[in-house]
Protein backbone atom coordinates (compact mmCIF):
# COMPACT_ATOMS: atom_id res chain seq x y z
CA UNK A 1 0.00 0.00 0.00
CA UNK A 2 1.37 3.49 -0.78
CA UNK A 3 2.45 5.02 2.17
CA UNK A 4 2.26 8.57 2.00
CA UNK A 5 -1.35 8.04 0.70
CA UNK A 6 -2.44 6.66 4.28
CA UNK A 7 -0.24 9.44 5.72
CA UNK A 8 -2.56 11.78 4.12
CA UNK A 9 -5.63 10.43 5.05
CA UNK A 10 -4.50 10.07 8.39
CA UNK A 11 -3.83 13.63 8.66
CA UNK A 12 -7.09 14.91 7.21
CA UNK A 13 -8.79 12.42 9.77
CA UNK A 14 -6.92 14.36 12.06
CA UNK A 15 -8.21 17.83 10.76
CA UNK A 16 -11.64 17.02 10.76
CA UNK A 17 -11.35 15.88 13.97
CA UNK A 18 -9.64 18.90 15.41
CA UNK A 19 -12.21 20.83 13.50
CA UNK A 20 -15.17 19.16 14.50
CA UNK A 21 -16.32 20.86 17.85
CA UNK A 22 -16.07 24.42 15.94
CA UNK A 23 -18.62 22.87 13.72
CA UNK A 24 -21.00 21.41 15.85
CA UNK A 25 -21.05 23.45 18.73
CA UNK A 26 -24.19 21.75 20.60
CA UNK A 27 -23.23 19.76 23.57
CA UNK A 28 -24.75 16.73 22.35
CA UNK A 29 -22.72 15.75 19.13
CA UNK A 30 -19.88 16.57 20.90
CA UNK A 31 -20.71 14.21 24.08
CA UNK A 32 -21.31 11.40 21.17
CA UNK A 33 -18.06 12.32 19.72
CA UNK A 34 -16.26 12.31 23.72
CA UNK A 35 -17.77 9.02 24.37
CA UNK A 36 -16.53 7.81 21.43
CA UNK A 37 -13.20 8.81 22.11
CA UNK A 38 -13.48 7.61 25.78
CA UNK A 39 -14.75 4.02 24.94
CA UNK A 40 -12.10 3.59 21.79
CA UNK A 41 -9.41 4.49 24.35
CA UNK A 42 -10.89 2.12 26.05
CA UNK A 43 -10.70 -0.41 23.92
CA UNK A 44 -7.86 -0.06 22.79
CA UNK A 45 -6.01 -0.20 25.99
CA UNK A 46 -7.80 -3.43 26.53
CA UNK A 47 -6.78 -4.72 23.11
CA UNK A 48 -3.14 -4.56 24.11
CA UNK A 49 -3.83 -7.40 26.82
CA UNK A 50 -6.41 -9.24 25.26
CA UNK A 51 -6.13 -8.60 21.04
CA UNK A 52 -2.15 -8.49 21.09
CA UNK A 53 -0.77 -10.91 24.04
CA UNK A 54 -3.75 -12.87 23.82
CA UNK A 55 -5.43 -13.04 27.42
CA UNK A 56 -8.99 -12.05 27.57
CA UNK A 57 -9.88 -9.88 30.78
CA UNK A 58 -13.52 -9.55 31.62
CA UNK A 59 -12.60 -7.62 34.44
CA UNK A 60 -11.05 -4.05 33.10
CA UNK A 61 -13.65 -1.84 34.94
CA UNK A 62 -11.76 -2.70 37.90
CA UNK A 63 -8.75 -0.58 36.16
CA UNK A 64 -10.94 2.17 34.75
CA UNK A 65 -12.18 2.26 38.54
CA UNK A 66 -9.15 2.63 40.05
CA UNK A 67 -8.72 5.66 38.09
CA UNK A 68 -11.95 7.03 38.38
CA UNK A 69 -11.61 6.35 42.62
CA UNK A 70 -7.68 7.61 42.80
CA UNK A 71 -7.93 11.13 41.37
CA UNK A 72 -11.39 12.00 43.16
CA UNK A 73 -10.63 10.73 46.39
CA UNK A 74 -6.92 13.28 45.91
CA UNK A 75 -8.97 15.85 45.18
CA UNK A 76 -11.57 15.49 47.48
CA UNK A 77 -9.13 14.90 50.58
CA UNK A 78 -5.66 16.28 49.63
CA UNK A 79 -7.46 18.96 47.00
CA UNK A 80 -4.54 17.12 44.73
CA UNK A 81 -5.07 18.25 40.85
CA UNK A 82 -7.07 15.42 38.98
CA UNK A 83 -4.07 15.98 36.84
CA UNK A 84 -1.98 14.51 39.27
CA UNK A 85 -4.60 12.19 40.21
CA UNK A 86 -4.76 10.66 37.15
CA UNK A 87 -0.87 9.84 37.29
CA UNK A 88 -1.36 8.40 40.44
CA UNK A 89 -4.35 6.67 39.18
CA UNK A 90 -2.58 4.94 36.50
CA UNK A 91 0.49 4.05 38.52
CA UNK A 92 -1.99 2.84 41.23
CA UNK A 93 -3.71 0.54 38.35
CA UNK A 94 0.03 -0.73 37.29
CA UNK A 95 0.17 -1.94 40.66
CA UNK A 96 -2.97 -3.39 41.27
CA UNK A 97 -3.09 -4.73 37.80
CA UNK A 98 0.26 -6.59 38.69
CA UNK A 99 -1.18 -7.73 41.85
CA UNK A 100 -4.06 -9.29 40.17
CA UNK A 101 -1.98 -11.05 37.40
CA UNK A 102 0.07 -12.59 39.72
CA UNK A 103 -2.37 -15.23 40.53
CA UNK A 104 -4.72 -15.14 37.59
CA UNK A 105 -1.60 -15.07 34.78
CA UNK A 106 -1.97 -19.04 36.19
CA UNK A 107 -4.85 -19.50 34.50
CA UNK A 108 -5.13 -19.74 30.93
CA UNK A 109 -7.93 -18.70 27.92
CA UNK A 110 -11.86 -19.24 29.28
CA UNK A 111 -10.14 -19.48 33.24
CA UNK A 112 -8.87 -17.14 33.07
CA UNK A 113 -11.52 -14.89 31.59
CA UNK A 114 -13.60 -16.13 34.51
CA UNK A 115 -11.53 -15.30 36.99
CA UNK A 116 -11.05 -11.57 35.53
CA UNK A 117 -15.30 -11.42 36.08
CA UNK A 118 -14.58 -13.05 39.69
CA UNK A 119 -11.68 -10.04 40.60
CA UNK A 120 -13.98 -7.68 39.30
CA UNK A 121 -17.11 -8.42 41.16
CA UNK A 122 -14.81 -8.54 44.58
CA UNK A 123 -13.59 -5.10 43.92
CA UNK A 124 -16.84 -3.77 43.12
CA UNK A 125 -18.75 -5.74 46.08
CA UNK A 126 -15.50 -4.44 48.34
CA UNK A 127 -16.01 -0.42 46.72
CA UNK A 128 -19.61 -0.45 47.48
CA UNK A 129 -18.87 -1.25 51.40
CA UNK A 130 -15.83 0.76 51.38
CA UNK A 131 -17.65 3.56 53.98
CA UNK A 132 -14.31 6.16 53.42
CA UNK A 133 -14.92 6.41 49.67
CA UNK A 134 -18.46 6.62 49.70
CA UNK A 135 -19.59 3.20 49.48
CA UNK A 136 -22.46 2.21 47.38
CA UNK A 137 -23.26 6.51 47.37
CA UNK A 138 -20.39 7.37 45.60
CA UNK A 139 -18.46 10.23 45.76
CA UNK A 140 -19.13 13.93 44.00
CA UNK A 141 -16.61 15.57 42.70
CA UNK A 142 -16.51 19.01 44.45
CA UNK A 143 -17.42 21.21 42.07
CA UNK A 144 -14.75 24.25 41.21
CA UNK A 145 -15.70 27.94 40.40
CA UNK A 146 -12.06 29.29 40.08
CA UNK A 147 -11.97 28.22 35.96
CA UNK A 148 -8.75 26.87 37.00
CA UNK A 149 -7.13 24.68 33.74
CA UNK A 150 -5.79 22.62 37.00
CA UNK A 151 -9.04 21.88 38.34
CA UNK A 152 -9.90 20.02 35.30
CA UNK A 153 -13.46 20.81 35.27
CA UNK A 154 -14.87 22.97 31.97
CA UNK A 155 -18.09 24.52 31.54
CA UNK A 156 -17.82 23.78 27.60
CA UNK A 157 -17.37 20.71 26.35
CA UNK A 158 -14.90 21.60 23.46
CA UNK A 159 -12.04 20.86 26.18
CA UNK A 160 -13.48 17.98 27.40
CA UNK A 161 -13.34 16.77 23.71
CA UNK A 162 -9.66 17.78 22.88
CA UNK A 163 -8.93 16.14 26.47
CA UNK A 164 -10.65 12.80 25.17
CA UNK A 165 -9.42 13.06 21.73
CA UNK A 166 -5.40 13.10 23.07
CA UNK A 167 -6.04 10.33 25.46
CA UNK A 168 -7.09 7.84 22.39
CA UNK A 169 -4.19 9.07 20.44
CA UNK A 170 -2.40 8.51 23.24
CA UNK A 171 -3.15 4.91 23.63
CA UNK A 172 -3.11 4.82 19.24
CA UNK A 173 0.23 5.91 19.62
CA UNK A 174 1.37 3.73 22.55
CA UNK A 175 0.02 0.42 20.84
CA UNK A 176 1.62 1.48 17.58
CA UNK A 177 4.62 1.80 19.12
CA UNK A 178 4.01 -1.82 20.89
CA UNK A 179 2.81 -3.07 17.64
CA UNK A 180 6.69 -2.50 15.91
CA UNK A 181 8.61 -3.53 19.38
CA UNK A 182 10.52 -6.59 19.90
CA UNK A 183 8.05 -6.82 23.02
CA UNK A 184 5.02 -6.59 20.57
CA UNK A 185 5.90 -9.62 19.08
CA UNK A 186 6.56 -11.61 22.43
CA UNK A 187 2.96 -10.62 23.43
CA UNK A 188 2.03 -12.06 19.80
CA UNK A 189 4.03 -15.63 20.39
CA UNK A 190 2.59 -15.84 23.61
CA UNK A 191 -1.30 -15.02 21.98
CA UNK A 192 -0.61 -17.78 19.04
CA UNK A 193 0.80 -20.48 21.48
CA UNK A 194 2.14 -19.97 24.73
CA UNK A 195 3.92 -23.10 25.18
CA UNK A 196 6.10 -22.62 22.36
CA UNK A 197 6.78 -19.42 23.18
CA UNK A 198 8.01 -20.64 26.96
CA UNK A 199 9.60 -23.07 24.69
CA UNK A 200 12.02 -20.48 23.11
CA UNK A 201 12.84 -18.74 26.37
CA UNK A 202 10.37 -16.24 26.50
CA UNK A 203 9.83 -15.48 30.20
CA UNK A 204 5.76 -15.79 29.47
CA UNK A 205 4.71 -14.40 33.20
CA UNK A 206 6.34 -11.28 32.81
CA UNK A 207 5.35 -10.16 29.37
CA UNK A 208 1.54 -10.87 30.31
CA UNK A 209 2.57 -9.12 33.59
CA UNK A 210 3.63 -5.39 30.70
CA UNK A 211 0.83 -6.12 28.32
CA UNK A 212 -1.02 -5.89 31.76
CA UNK A 213 0.54 -3.33 33.25
CA UNK A 214 0.10 -1.02 30.08
CA UNK A 215 -3.83 -1.81 29.62
CA UNK A 216 -4.29 -0.81 33.09
CA UNK A 217 -2.56 2.19 33.10
CA UNK A 218 -4.33 2.94 29.52
CA UNK A 219 -7.74 2.45 30.77
CA UNK A 220 -7.06 4.33 34.56
CA UNK A 221 -6.44 7.89 32.47
CA UNK A 222 -9.91 7.26 31.03
CA UNK A 223 -11.24 6.27 34.40
CA UNK A 224 -10.17 9.72 35.63
CA UNK A 225 -11.12 11.47 32.44
CA UNK A 226 -14.85 9.85 33.03
CA UNK A 227 -14.97 11.41 36.60
CA UNK A 228 -14.12 14.80 35.59
CA UNK A 229 -16.79 14.72 32.58
CA UNK A 230 -19.24 13.24 35.14
CA UNK A 231 -18.26 14.81 38.31
CA UNK A 232 -19.85 11.82 39.94
CA UNK A 233 -18.88 8.48 40.75
CA UNK A 234 -19.92 5.46 42.38
CA UNK A 235 -19.54 1.69 41.91
CA UNK A 236 -22.36 0.91 39.99
CA UNK A 237 -20.85 3.87 36.98
CA UNK A 238 -17.36 2.85 37.45
CA UNK A 239 -17.27 -0.23 38.07
CA UNK A 240 -19.85 -2.73 36.60
CA UNK A 241 -19.21 -6.33 34.75
CA UNK A 242 -21.07 -4.71 32.11
CA UNK A 243 -18.80 -2.10 31.45
CA UNK A 244 -15.88 -4.71 31.17
CA UNK A 245 -17.90 -6.63 28.82
CA UNK A 246 -18.72 -3.02 26.27
CA UNK A 247 -14.95 -2.70 26.91
CA UNK A 248 -14.18 -6.05 25.08
CA UNK A 249 -17.11 -6.48 22.75
CA UNK A 250 -16.39 -2.98 21.27
CA UNK A 251 -12.69 -4.32 20.77
CA UNK A 252 -14.21 -7.52 19.37
CA UNK A 253 -16.87 -5.76 17.21
CA UNK A 254 -14.00 -3.72 15.74
CA UNK A 255 -11.16 -6.22 15.65
CA UNK A 256 -8.52 -7.81 18.03
CA UNK A 257 -5.32 -7.26 17.60
CA UNK A 258 -6.04 -4.48 15.25
CA UNK A 259 -4.38 -0.81 15.94
CA UNK A 260 -7.37 0.95 14.49
CA UNK A 261 -9.96 -1.93 15.34
CA UNK A 262 -10.90 -0.55 18.65
CA UNK A 263 -11.61 2.84 17.48
CA UNK A 264 -13.48 1.42 14.69
CA UNK A 265 -15.51 -0.78 17.11
CA UNK A 266 -16.49 2.79 19.46
CA UNK A 267 -17.59 5.07 16.35
CA UNK A 268 -20.02 1.92 15.39
CA UNK A 269 -20.94 0.76 18.93
CA UNK A 270 -21.73 4.26 20.37
CA UNK A 271 -23.94 5.99 17.76
CA UNK A 272 -25.59 2.46 17.39
CA UNK A 273 -26.38 2.67 20.83
CA UNK A 274 -27.51 6.43 21.09
CA UNK A 275 -29.80 5.94 18.04
CA UNK A 276 -31.86 2.92 19.12
CA UNK A 277 -32.11 4.38 22.29
CA UNK A 278 -33.34 7.74 20.87
CA UNK A 279 -35.61 6.19 17.91
CA UNK A 280 -36.86 3.41 20.21
CA UNK A 281 -36.34 4.23 23.67
CA UNK A 282 -39.09 5.58 25.98
CA UNK A 283 -41.57 2.31 25.63
CA UNK A 284 -40.48 1.31 28.67
CA UNK A 285 -40.01 -2.20 27.42
CA UNK A 286 -36.22 -2.11 26.61
CA UNK A 287 -36.64 -2.74 23.05
CA UNK A 288 -34.03 -0.46 22.23
CA UNK A 289 -31.74 -3.05 24.08
CA UNK A 290 -33.34 -5.42 22.35
CA UNK A 291 -32.58 -4.14 18.84
CA UNK A 292 -28.48 -2.84 20.23
CA UNK A 293 -28.21 -6.88 21.26
CA UNK A 294 -29.54 -7.98 17.87
CA UNK A 295 -27.18 -5.92 15.67
CA UNK A 296 -24.77 -6.53 17.90
CA UNK A 297 -25.37 -10.45 17.10
CA UNK A 298 -25.52 -10.00 13.30
CA UNK A 299 -22.31 -8.32 13.07
CA UNK A 300 -20.80 -10.85 15.29
CA UNK A 301 -22.00 -13.48 13.04
CA UNK A 302 -21.91 -12.08 9.79
CA UNK A 303 -18.27 -10.90 10.40
CA UNK A 304 -16.52 -12.61 13.84
CA UNK A 305 -12.91 -11.51 12.67
CA UNK A 306 -14.30 -7.97 13.26
CA UNK A 307 -14.81 -4.95 10.91
CA UNK A 308 -11.34 -4.83 10.33
CA UNK A 309 -11.39 -7.75 8.88
CA UNK A 310 -13.88 -7.11 6.69
CA UNK A 311 -11.39 -4.20 5.66
CA UNK A 312 -8.53 -6.49 5.27
CA UNK A 313 -10.72 -8.39 2.88
CA UNK A 314 -11.61 -5.95 0.82
CA UNK A 315 -7.87 -4.24 0.25
CA UNK A 316 -6.56 -7.68 -0.24
CA UNK A 317 -9.29 -8.09 -3.10
CA UNK A 318 -8.82 -5.06 -4.92
CA UNK A 319 -5.15 -4.71 -4.15
CA UNK B 1 31.82 -40.19 15.56
CA UNK B 2 32.17 -43.06 17.93
CA UNK B 3 30.97 -43.22 21.41
CA UNK B 4 34.44 -43.24 22.76
CA UNK B 5 35.16 -39.49 21.10
CA UNK B 6 32.70 -37.90 22.87
CA UNK B 7 33.15 -35.06 25.71
CA UNK B 8 31.22 -35.25 29.25
CA UNK B 9 28.24 -34.92 30.44
CA UNK B 10 26.18 -32.36 28.45
CA UNK B 11 22.89 -32.61 30.04
CA UNK B 12 21.56 -35.54 33.10
CA UNK B 13 18.60 -36.34 34.80
CA UNK B 14 18.11 -38.69 38.09
CA UNK B 15 15.24 -40.24 39.39
CA UNK B 16 12.73 -37.85 37.67
CA UNK B 17 9.26 -38.95 39.23
CA UNK B 18 6.88 -36.42 37.43
CA UNK B 19 2.68 -37.07 37.64
CA UNK B 20 -0.15 -34.63 36.53
CA UNK B 21 -2.32 -33.92 39.48
CA UNK B 22 -2.36 -37.61 40.63
CA UNK B 23 -1.71 -39.25 37.82
CA UNK B 24 2.01 -40.61 37.65
CA UNK B 25 3.30 -40.27 34.08
CA UNK B 26 7.17 -41.11 34.89
CA UNK B 27 9.02 -43.17 37.24
CA UNK B 28 12.07 -42.93 38.37
CA UNK B 29 13.40 -41.87 35.11
CA UNK B 30 16.97 -41.48 34.66
CA UNK B 31 18.49 -40.09 31.42
CA UNK B 32 22.25 -38.63 30.22
CA UNK B 33 23.22 -37.09 26.83
CA UNK B 34 27.19 -36.44 26.82
CA UNK B 35 28.35 -33.78 24.43
CA UNK B 36 28.35 -34.06 20.87
CA UNK B 37 26.20 -36.94 21.28
CA UNK B 38 22.84 -38.06 19.62
CA UNK B 39 20.56 -39.36 21.57
CA UNK B 40 16.67 -41.10 20.57
CA UNK B 41 14.33 -41.35 22.92
CA UNK B 42 11.83 -44.03 21.87
CA UNK B 43 8.78 -46.08 22.86
CA UNK B 44 5.59 -46.42 22.34
CA UNK B 45 2.44 -43.87 22.89
CA UNK B 46 1.40 -42.76 26.26
CA UNK B 47 4.96 -44.18 27.47
CA UNK B 48 6.21 -40.60 28.52
CA UNK B 49 8.29 -39.55 25.76
CA UNK B 50 7.44 -35.99 25.63
CA UNK B 51 7.01 -35.67 29.24
CA UNK B 52 10.36 -36.39 29.92
CA UNK B 53 11.09 -33.85 27.24
CA UNK B 54 9.56 -31.29 28.33
CA UNK B 55 10.43 -31.88 32.13
CA UNK B 56 14.19 -31.72 30.79
CA UNK B 57 13.15 -28.15 29.36
CA UNK B 58 11.60 -26.88 32.42
CA UNK B 59 8.25 -26.56 30.84
CA UNK B 60 7.01 -29.12 33.48
CA UNK B 61 8.11 -29.71 37.02
CA UNK B 62 9.46 -33.21 38.33
CA UNK B 63 7.52 -33.90 41.59
CA UNK B 64 11.46 -35.01 42.71
CA UNK B 65 14.48 -35.61 40.72
CA UNK B 66 17.99 -33.98 39.85
CA UNK B 67 18.60 -32.60 36.37
CA UNK B 68 21.79 -30.61 35.97
CA UNK B 69 22.76 -28.99 32.40
CA UNK B 70 26.18 -29.13 32.03
CA UNK B 71 27.07 -28.48 36.10
CA UNK B 72 24.72 -26.42 36.67
CA UNK B 73 21.54 -27.33 38.27
CA UNK B 74 18.28 -26.56 36.25
CA UNK B 75 15.36 -28.69 37.95
CA UNK B 76 14.09 -25.74 39.54
CA UNK B 77 14.90 -23.00 36.84
CA UNK B 78 12.05 -21.58 34.84
CA UNK B 79 12.21 -22.22 31.08
CA UNK B 80 13.32 -18.96 29.65
CA UNK B 81 16.21 -19.61 32.04
CA UNK B 82 16.99 -23.01 30.65
CA UNK B 83 17.08 -21.43 27.06
CA UNK B 84 19.27 -18.83 28.33
CA UNK B 85 21.99 -21.52 29.72
CA UNK B 86 21.85 -23.50 26.29
CA UNK B 87 19.21 -26.01 25.98
CA UNK B 88 16.87 -25.42 23.29
CA UNK B 89 13.53 -27.70 22.86
CA UNK B 90 11.39 -27.99 19.65
CA UNK B 91 7.99 -28.93 20.52
CA UNK B 92 5.68 -31.92 19.22
CA UNK B 93 3.79 -31.06 16.11
CA UNK B 94 6.32 -28.11 15.85
CA UNK B 95 3.86 -24.90 17.60
CA UNK B 96 4.65 -22.51 15.07
CA UNK B 97 3.05 -18.61 15.45
CA UNK B 98 0.96 -19.61 12.27
CA UNK B 99 0.32 -15.86 11.43
CA UNK B 100 3.74 -14.31 11.89
CA UNK B 101 6.01 -15.08 9.06
CA UNK B 102 8.87 -17.37 8.60
CA UNK B 103 11.67 -14.61 9.28
CA UNK B 104 9.55 -13.51 12.76
CA UNK B 105 9.22 -17.20 13.53
CA UNK B 106 12.77 -17.58 13.53
CA UNK B 107 13.51 -14.14 14.80
CA UNK B 108 11.67 -15.15 18.27
CA UNK B 109 13.79 -17.97 18.53
CA UNK B 110 16.70 -15.84 19.14
CA UNK B 111 14.83 -14.22 22.81
CA UNK B 112 18.15 -14.42 25.99
CA UNK B 113 20.35 -11.78 25.05
CA UNK B 114 22.89 -13.92 24.04
CA UNK B 115 21.90 -14.84 21.05
CA UNK B 116 19.60 -11.58 20.39
CA UNK B 117 23.17 -9.93 20.18
CA UNK B 118 24.22 -12.66 17.55
CA UNK B 119 21.03 -12.69 15.62
CA UNK B 120 21.59 -11.54 12.34
CA UNK B 121 24.75 -14.08 12.17
CA UNK B 122 22.63 -17.11 13.31
CA UNK B 123 19.94 -16.46 11.06
CA UNK B 124 22.70 -16.69 8.16
CA UNK B 125 23.40 -19.74 9.56
CA UNK B 126 20.22 -21.33 9.78
CA UNK B 127 18.98 -19.92 6.40
CA UNK B 128 22.12 -21.40 5.38
CA UNK B 129 21.51 -24.78 6.99
CA UNK B 130 17.78 -24.45 5.44
CA UNK B 131 18.05 -22.35 2.01
CA UNK B 132 14.65 -23.50 1.14
CA UNK B 133 13.66 -20.63 4.23
CA UNK B 134 14.84 -17.55 2.66
CA UNK B 135 12.43 -18.13 -0.37
CA UNK B 136 9.82 -18.20 2.12
CA UNK B 137 11.04 -16.01 4.26
CA UNK B 138 7.66 -13.33 4.09
CA UNK B 139 4.97 -16.27 4.02
CA UNK B 140 2.78 -16.94 6.86
CA UNK B 141 3.89 -19.96 8.64
CA UNK B 142 0.91 -21.62 9.16
CA UNK B 143 0.98 -21.66 5.20
CA UNK B 144 3.64 -23.46 4.77
CA UNK B 145 4.06 -27.48 4.45
CA UNK B 146 4.76 -29.82 7.15
CA UNK B 147 8.34 -30.49 6.42
CA UNK B 148 9.09 -26.98 5.86
CA UNK B 149 7.37 -26.00 9.09
CA UNK B 150 9.60 -28.51 10.62
CA UNK B 151 12.06 -26.56 9.00
CA UNK B 152 11.31 -23.61 11.06
CA UNK B 153 10.69 -25.35 13.87
CA UNK B 154 14.13 -26.40 13.84
CA UNK B 155 15.49 -23.14 12.77
CA UNK B 156 13.62 -21.31 15.39
CA UNK B 157 15.18 -23.16 18.02
CA UNK B 158 19.19 -22.80 16.58
CA UNK B 159 18.40 -19.29 16.71
CA UNK B 160 18.67 -19.78 20.75
CA UNK B 161 22.46 -20.64 19.92
CA UNK B 162 22.20 -24.05 22.04
CA UNK B 163 24.44 -26.84 22.51
CA UNK B 164 22.04 -29.03 23.34
CA UNK B 165 18.90 -29.34 20.73
CA UNK B 166 15.97 -31.34 21.62
CA UNK B 167 12.97 -32.18 18.75
CA UNK B 168 9.96 -34.10 19.92
CA UNK B 169 8.81 -36.23 16.81
CA UNK B 170 10.70 -34.15 13.97
CA UNK B 171 9.23 -36.64 11.57
CA UNK B 172 5.69 -36.66 13.00
CA UNK B 173 3.76 -36.74 9.48
CA UNK B 174 5.92 -35.99 6.95
CA UNK B 175 6.49 -37.69 3.50
CA UNK B 176 9.63 -40.05 3.68
CA UNK B 177 11.65 -38.03 1.47
CA UNK B 178 11.46 -34.96 3.99
CA UNK B 179 12.02 -37.19 6.43
CA UNK B 180 15.56 -37.96 4.82
CA UNK B 181 15.97 -34.29 4.42
CA UNK B 182 15.36 -33.35 8.18
CA UNK B 183 17.60 -36.44 9.22
CA UNK B 184 20.23 -35.05 7.01
CA UNK B 185 19.99 -31.61 8.41
CA UNK B 186 20.03 -32.94 12.04
CA UNK B 187 22.76 -35.10 11.45
CA UNK B 188 24.52 -32.18 10.35
CA UNK B 189 23.65 -29.77 13.23
CA UNK B 190 25.62 -32.82 15.57
CA UNK B 191 28.51 -32.97 12.85
CA UNK B 192 29.42 -29.70 12.11
CA UNK B 193 28.31 -27.47 14.50
CA UNK B 194 28.95 -30.28 17.57
CA UNK B 195 25.47 -29.46 18.74
CA UNK B 196 24.20 -32.25 21.07
CA UNK B 197 20.85 -33.64 19.53
CA UNK B 198 18.03 -35.44 21.50
CA UNK B 199 15.10 -36.54 19.97
CA UNK B 200 11.77 -38.46 19.97
CA UNK B 201 10.77 -40.90 17.34
CA UNK B 202 8.53 -43.60 17.21
CA UNK B 203 10.28 -45.42 14.26
CA UNK B 204 12.68 -47.25 15.87
CA UNK B 205 15.03 -48.05 12.95
CA UNK B 206 14.96 -44.72 11.32
CA UNK B 207 16.15 -43.52 15.03
CA UNK B 208 18.57 -46.21 16.03
CA UNK B 209 20.37 -45.12 12.67
CA UNK B 210 20.55 -41.71 13.17
CA UNK B 211 21.90 -42.19 17.32
CA UNK B 212 24.23 -42.55 19.28
CA UNK B 213 22.61 -44.10 21.52
CA UNK B 214 19.20 -45.00 22.43
CA UNK B 215 16.94 -44.42 25.86
CA UNK B 216 13.57 -46.92 25.90
CA UNK B 217 10.38 -46.01 27.82
CA UNK B 218 7.72 -47.51 28.69
CA UNK B 219 4.24 -47.29 30.74
CA UNK B 220 6.66 -43.81 32.21
CA UNK B 221 9.75 -45.85 33.20
CA UNK B 222 13.02 -46.53 31.30
CA UNK B 223 13.87 -49.79 30.88
CA UNK B 224 16.35 -50.13 28.02
CA UNK B 225 19.22 -47.78 27.55
CA UNK B 226 22.45 -48.37 25.94
CA UNK B 227 24.07 -48.11 21.99
CA UNK B 228 22.17 -48.00 19.12
CA UNK B 229 23.63 -51.14 17.53
CA UNK B 230 23.19 -53.26 21.12
CA UNK B 231 19.18 -52.20 21.24
CA UNK B 232 18.43 -52.78 17.72
CA UNK B 233 19.70 -56.24 18.66
CA UNK B 234 18.13 -56.58 21.35
CA UNK B 235 15.04 -58.83 21.62
CA UNK B 236 13.37 -56.39 24.40
CA UNK B 237 13.20 -53.95 21.84
CA UNK B 238 11.27 -56.31 19.02
CA UNK B 239 9.20 -57.60 22.12
CA UNK B 240 8.66 -54.19 22.77
CA UNK B 241 7.77 -52.80 19.12
CA UNK B 242 6.98 -55.69 17.31
CA UNK B 243 5.00 -57.43 19.83
CA UNK B 244 7.31 -60.43 19.59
Amino acid sequence: MPRPLTFTAGLVALALLLTFPLVFTLPYPRDVMIRIFLYATLATAWNVLAGYCGQISLGHAVFFGTGAYTSTVLVKSLGLTPWAGMLAGAALAVALSQVIGYPVFRLRGHYFAIATIAVGEIVQTFMINWDWVGGARGLFIPIDRTGSLLAFQFRDKQVYYYIALGLLLLALWVTRRIERSRTGYYFRAIREDQDAAASLGIPVARYKQRAMAVSAALTALGGTFYAQYILFIDPESVLPLSLSILICLIAVLGGVGTLWGPLIGAAILVPLGEATRIYLGGTGKAIDLLIYGFLIMVISVVQPGGIMALAQRGRRRTG
Amino acid sequence: MSADALGGTALEARGLDVLYGDYQILWDVSFRARRGEVVAILGPNGSGKSTLMNTLSGLVRARSGEISLGDRRIESLPPHKIVGLGLAHVLERRRLFPYLTVRQNLLLGAYHPGARARREETLADVEALFPHLRERQTQMAGTLSGGEQQMVAIGRGLMARPALLMVDEPFLGLAPRVIEQIAEVLTAINRERGITVVFIEQNVELALRMAHRGYILESGRAILEGPSADLLASSEVKRIFLGH
